[in-house]
């Protein structure tokens, strides 16, 4: 039987902490795997922005770095692989930048590999009948200003790269448990109807994808944790059956405990019965967790069944502009000064004639993160807020003209307004998400060497 | 009277304009307590200021816990809400605010 597979995540979200990856091979250098996921929902179209400026900008350049702090690693015989998402929508350019990084560190063989295959936006243009998962509707009515369409690709290319010997493996969008199933897969050589131990291994994935989370990070209890200054980032052990052991390096803060682990697992989830994912789909009802020594968490009793026929896609398309302006207002009846100057700022704008399709003012310090659900607060008792003030607006013109009345509320404004140090406001795209369906079929992952 | 958060803890997070709240039962006897009294129609009940949809109700009994999927409750989410917390962060920690007879009669 093979040994177990030792795979830790570096990176849980594009702007995760940097140094991430090089700790974890300094603690551990017998992990198999790190896995580093950059990929949120809108985060390809961001992508798409950054790409329309600088064409070479189409991919997570964080990961660049990541390659050059893991560099000195391999060179002093460190056999940790690696796969990533961080090729976004172009992991092409981003595999030819990796190439670049190991050449300049005389570590030329190292073997990349890219998945490809994951953009949709071709077929979905010959498909406007296609509907939105969330809302029914059909995609012709942003057809024309889609952005991005990424299908969810699984771990067969993944698998498929490692099997034949790549070190390190980019893709643009796959389902983020697949970075972990992959390395698991070309492993244990498990085949694709092993639906309980893709189930395992899907588990194991979706737990570490986050980074820290599963150590602490984000937990309720989070005060009562130790060292939550340097919460350590999550390894998955995963066994020969599917079933694994996360736990994280030693001496790093934060706890991996039965607590810490059940709030990730159900973490982004909806029925707990049919975790979808393009390798299998998953239930958690048959899942055991047990203390496995300190910081060890064992999972046992993941099922799986056949994935869906479709796979799941991510599509982003213009919706018109936004801007967010913030200040604080500090003295007696702050709350009352804050909601004045706001509602006012609107009202002059709409005087002038500008026509904004959503706005908002929020005091933060009144409870505005959930629009004031379960506070016991008496409003007029607060000394101090924190107004902000958001617009949206099919076009620029009316949200740029927006960003230029945050400042003067500093003159014009009541007493006791401060916190005006960052310069205007950004007039920012936004992005409408549009997740829908598309047919295995119509979708042909493939990998190549870079 | 005591709060939902003397008996439970929470994680919370997006999927499109949606979002779901984990409940984790601290006990036994107060995860059978957020089986008969935390049902669908209470939560939705709680989140409505915020605009969401029918409310879903999942049991988790091996991991004494209550998954609940909260439609359409991030005014769109991600890129497009205008909120401060576009991506329920704090959803967790407001439903462990909800005020609670415990143990009830």
């Amino acid at each position: 039987m093979r040994p177990t597979l030792k795979i830790a995540n570096a990176s849980g979200f594009w702007g995760d902490q940097p140094d991430a990856a090089a700790r974890l091979l300094a603690a551990q250098p017998d992990l198999d795997f790190l896995t580093l996921d950059y990929l949120a929902e809108v985060s390809l179209s961001i992508m798409a922005i950054n790409r329309a400026k600088d064409p070479s900008a189409g991919f997570a350049r964080d990961f660049i770095e990541v390659i050059r702090s893991v560099a000195p690693f391999w060179y002093g015989g460190v056999k940790t692989r690696i796969v990533t998402n961080a090729g976004g929508l172009d992991p092409v350019a981003c595999g030819r930048a990796v190439r670049a990084e190991l050449n300049r560190a005389e570590l030329d063989h190292r073997k990349v590999a890219v998945v490809t295959g994951d953009s949709v936006l071709d077929w979905l243009g010959q498909h406007p009948e296609c509907a939105n998962l969330e809302t029914g509707q059909p995609l012709a009515a942003v057809l024309s200003r889609l952005v991005t369409a990424n299908a969810y690709l699984g771990a067969d290319p993944i698998a498929a790269a490692l099997q034949d010997g790549a070190d390190i493996v980019i893709t643009g969008r796959v389902a983020d448990p697949s970075l972990t199933v992959g390395p698991a897969r070309a492993h244990f050589g498990w085949n694709a109807g092993d639906w309980d131990r893709l189930a395992g291994a899907t588990v194991a994935g979706h737990l570490i994808e986050c980074g820290t989370q599963a150590c602490g990070g984000f937990s309720t209890d989070w005060l009562d944790l130790p060292h939550t200054h340097d919460i350590g980032f999550p390894i998955a052990e995963i066994a020969a059956d599917g079933s694994c052991v996360i736990t994280k390096p030693p001496g790093t803060g934060g706890a991996v405990t039965v607590n810490t682990v059940k709030e990730q697992l159900l973490y982004e989830i909806g029925d707990p019965g049919a975790y979808l994912s393009p390798d299998a789909t998953v239930s958690f009802l048959g899942l055991k967790l047990s203390p496995d020594g300190p910081d060890r968490i064992r999972l046992t009793g993941a099922t799986g069944r056949p994935p869906p026929p479709d796979y799941k896609v991510s599509a982003t398309y213009r919706d018109g502009f936004k801007a967010h302006g913030q200040l604080t207002i500090y003295g007696e009846r702050a709350v009352a000064k804050a909601r004045r100057a706001g509602e006012g700022m609107l009202r002059k704008l709409a005087e002038q004639g500008c026509v904004f399709r959503e706005t908002l003012v929020e005091c933060l310090g009144t409870g505005a993160s959930v629009g004031g659900i379960g506070s016991r607060l008496d409003e007029s008792e607060l000394i101090e807020t924190v107004l902000r003030v958001s617009v949206a607006a099919d076009t620029e013109e009316p949200v740029h003209r927006f960003t230029r009345l945050i400042a003067p509320l500093v003159t014009n404004g009541p007493q006791g307004v401060t916190g005006y140090a960052s310069g205007r406001p950004k007039v920012l795209p936004v992005f409408g998400y549009w997740p829908c369906l598309v047919p295995r079929a119509a979708v042909q992952p493939r990998w190549e060497w870079i | 009277m005591s709060t939902l958060g003397q008996i439970a803890f929470a994680r919370s997070g997006d999927k499109g304009s949606s979002a779901n709240v984990a409940v984790f039962a601290r006990s036994p006897e107060a995860y059978a307590w957020l089986v008969r009294q935390l049902t669908a129609d209470r939560v939705e009940e709680y989140f409505r200021p915020l605009g969401v949809g029918r409310v879903q109700r999942f049991e988790v009994p091996n991991l004494e816990a209550l998954n609940f999927v909260l439609p359409g409750i991030l005014a769109g989410g991600g890129s497009r809400s205008l909120r401060i917390d576009a991506q329920g962060k704090t959803l967790g920690q407001a439903l462990l605010a909800l005020p609670i007879d415990y143990p009830a009669p």
